[in-house]
């Protein structure tokens, strides 16, 4: 077999073959049971995932020692996924959640990944939101709003992106978790935008994806990460988003699910990454439109085909924030005016989805789910941060066909038993959206 | 200096005497720490050896080995790595021993975002010298795993700071010989064309560009990789692409042998909606990919129809595709008897 493998086809040709290999005989196998009894195949199987979650969350082997500058991130994949679920930590996890996150917190601003570590953009992001997927005063108060902001503009590069750390990498990561954190802390302002749409920009490939850094390859991570900085910063209109539609759309393959780059493998994680760029430029209808140089006339077009009825949302208009106020962010407040995370969640006007979505939900749960937590694909191990990406990517999958926010899925738009929907999350900050709006109240007081 | 031994034979830091004066500070956890690691005794104390050195901010000798046996043991921990270059750099140290580190950790730990962005700091500070050196250790890492991302995006620095262009795009052709849908080596490929100061820049190159890319669609019309680099090559003038011979000539061929053609009706898709005037040969190919054999009806939605079908992931994205095809293509194709380009 080995001999004889070059004359068959290249190696991506045969580690393709077998993965489609691989899954095609998990779908058969299941499709060859009688419908009925399909359905524990489909069944999300909530309390096992959570044993497992609940577990690392009080408990992690020594071979995690590899994650020891990365504990923020384990507590968000597991609090985001516990959230999903709809489940909750007792109080006596809460709050030794917060205690253990407040130690990561540096006294000029920013978290790192373990007490005594130095601030990071990455572990920020993640204590940030863990903070706001426990929810609560005592959680999002522990949160150094003045000194975060300050941490964040020392990352700021020349190149208009973020660096990572001091004396760190910079990248489209960077600008994602540092812009992400700001809006969602609402201390998102100008000083910090600036320049920041320019090096995105330069990251969108011929491709049309977005890669990490000017020339590198166009990859599902760092398209999400482009495209949702671009929105939170109002410059999404600069992106070529007609040839990032496209370049998305083919990332999802015959298995269901998607890949993170052109002839590379399905893996579960893209579930959300790429799964949640499809979902997010279903919102970007006008722009697009306005992009392809399209009329109002063949709007009404688009109008008639999608399923929801348009009502046309006006960006609300926000108080403008006044010197005299007390702003704990000291002289003058930096505050953006429009505001972007909930302008976007709320508007209603949207196309139907453009990728898949009950085959991206035939591939989570019969591939990436296995009998506690979920993975990449079948072969691999499971880990927190494949659980947290499959159930982002499966919520997302199950409010894509949402006429609103406030409306529930019908039962056609979930595979599987009905009980298998999850808490809805906003996409461009991957939060449980009842989380969100908590956290946006909070922080718009002042 | 005790060097490290075979971990067997590790012998405790607190039983090394030029560790004798070091008092080890232990990590504030706290009392109820979530998403604790069951650290071993050697991690433990080897990283509470390390916080008391980092405190105090100490950067001698003794500290670079510290950093060296903490990065060995977790080798994702930036805080150690950046005091590493700290250390490295009040030492003056010799960097081209600190590349000979690098590649000694490297094995196992590659996918590592610190590893990576630590050789580039390494290689910034010994300049164009390291250009050989740094262009070899990607493409040892490559040859192991043509798609690595870090290789690849280390690569590409390496070349825009440092030089070394001249043997890159023969590099990219022998990876796409090897594996002709490593899109990897297409991304690089459009990198060095479009970049390297001892090519043509775009303009110049793309002639001989289209026509290998060409050569490749017809050898897997199936691959994805040529045909985004071959609207690439026209980024930012479709008029050219809608223009050229080459293009509509590959989309009719490959819709002839009615094989693997999805990715050529997308081309053809998106060569109408920028005004493309087919001809009949073209229109005469889709329809007989049409069961409905729906003639003289509208191309762009007959493309479309075939494509829901043939193509069923995206029957989404081709209906939306349908939809908002722009006014003035539409209005062409509803014209009778085009001249187009005839072939």
């Amino acid at each position: 077999m080995e001999s004889s493998r070059k004359a068959r086809g290249t190696k991506t040709q045969e580690e393709q073959w077998m993965v489609e290999n691989d899954v095609g005989q998990i779908y058969s196998s299941v499709s060859s049971i009688p419908p009925n009894a399909q359905s524990v195949f489909l069944e999300i199987r909530r309390d096992n995932h959570i044993q497992y979650l609940m577990h690392g969350l009080n408990n992690l082997g020594p071979s995690f020692s590899t994650l020891d500058a990365n504990r923020p991130w384990i507590c968000y994949w597991i609090l985001h996924s516990i959230a999903l679920l709809g489940d909750s930590l007792d109080e006596e996890l809460e709050h030794s959640t917060i205690e253990f996150l407040s130690r990561c917190q540096d006294p000029d601003g920013g978290y790192g990944g373990g007490p005594g570590q130095m601030p990071h953009l990455a572990t920020t992001y993640a204590a940030v939101n863990s903070l706001i997927t426990l929810g609560g005063p005592k959680s999002l108060s522990s949160i150094n709003r003045g000194k975060l902001r300050a941490f964040l503009l020392q990352m700021k590069d020349a190149s208009g992106g973020f660096r990572m750390h001091d004396g760190g990498e910079v990248d489209v990561r960077a600008c994602y978790t540092a812009i992400s954190v700001a809006s969602v802390l609402n201390i998102l302002d100008d000083e910090l935008t600036q320049n920041v749409g320019d090096y995105i920009l330069s990251c969108q490939t011929y491709e049309g994806g977005i890669a990490g850094e000017p020339g590198s390859e166009a990859h599902g991570g760092y398209t999400f990460c482009g495209l949702a900085a671009m929105i939170l910063i109002n410059e999404v209109h600069r992106l070529d988003l007609p040839c990032l539609i496209d370049w998305v759309v083919f990332r999802q393959g015959v298995e269901g699910g998607f890949q993170g780059r052109t002839n590379k493998l399905v893996d579960g994680c893209y579930s959300f990454w790429q799964g949640g760029v499809a979902v997010i430029v279903q919102k970007l209808h006008s722009v697009i439109c306005e992009q392809l140089g399209l009329s109002k006339v063949l709007d009404s077009e688009c109008d008639s085909e999608s399923y929801h009825d348009y009502e046309t949302s006006d960006i609300s208009d926000v108080e403008e924030c006044t010197v005299e106020t007390s702003c704990p962010l000291g002289g003058t407040c930096h505050r953006r005016k429009e505001d972007i995370g909930v302008d976007f969640i709320s508007n209603k006007r949207a196309i139907a989805p453009i990728f898949s979505s009950m085959h991206l939900q035939q591939y989570l749960l019969l591939c990436s789910q296995e009998g506690a937590g979920f993975r990449d694909k079948p072969g691999k191990p499971r880990d927190h941060y494949h659980t947290c990406y499959c159930l982002s990517g499966l919520s997302v999958c199950q409010y894509c066909s949402s006429a609103d926010a406030d409306s529930p899925p019908l039962a056609r738009d979930i595979l599987g038993p009905y009980s298998n929907l999850l808490e809805q999350l906003h996409p461009l900050y991957n939060l449980v959206l009842d989380r969100y709006y908590e956290a946006h109240d909070f922080f718009s007081k002042f | 200096m005790d060097v490290l031994q075979k971990s067997s034979e590790r012998i405790p830091l607190s039983q090394r005497p030029e560790y004798a004066d070091v008092k080890p500070v232990p990590q504030n956890d706290g009392p109820n720490s979530i998403v604790p690691i069951s650290y071993t005794d050697e991690f433990r104390e080897t990283m509470d050896y390390f916080r008391a050195i980092y405190v105090a901010d100490e950067r001698s000798l003794r500290a670079l080995q510290l950093t060296t046996e903490a990065i060995k043991l977790n080798p994702g921990n930036y805080t150690v790595w950046q005091f590493r270059r700290l250390v490295l750099e009040a030492l003056n140290a010799d960097m081209n021993k600190e590349l000979d580190f690098v590649d000694g950790i490297v094995e196992g730990n590659s996918k590592n975002y610190q590893i990576w962005h630590h050789r580039r700091w390494v290689a910034e500070n010994l300049g164009t010298d390291a250009s050989t050196r740094e262009l070899e250790f990607t493409k040892k890492i490559l040859s192991k795993d043509a798609k690595h991302y870090h290789a690849w995006s280390h690569g590409q620095w390496v070349l825009q700071a440092l030089g070394g262009w001249k043997d890159e795009l023969t590099y990219c052709e022998l990876l796409l010989k090897d594996d002709i849908f490593n899109n990897s080596a297409w991304n690089q490929r459009y990198f060095v064309v479009t970049r390297s100061p001892l090519l043509g820049g775009l303009g110049a190159m793309r002639g001989s560009e289209v026509t290998c890319t060409v050569n490749a669609i017809m050898e897997h019309p199936e691959n994805e990789s040529p045909w985004r680099y071959l609207r690439g090559l026209y980024r930012n003038d479709t008029h050219a692409l809608v223009k050229d011979p080459q293009v509509a000539s590959v989309c009719l061929k490959i819709l002839t042998a009615k094989n693997n053609y999805v990715h050529a009706l997308s081309m053809l898709l998106d060569l109408l909606c920028h005004g493309f005037q087919p001809s009949l040969e073209i229109r005469n190919a889709v329809y007989g990919l049409s069961d409905s054999g729906a003639q003289g009806s509208d191309l762009v939605k007959v493309v479309c129809s075939i494509l829901e079908l043939v193509d069923p992931m995206r029957a989404n994205y081709w209906k939306w595709r349908r939809n908002i095809v722009p006014a003035q293509a539409a209005q062409c194709l509803k014209d009778d008897g085009l001249t187009g380009l005839s072939l």
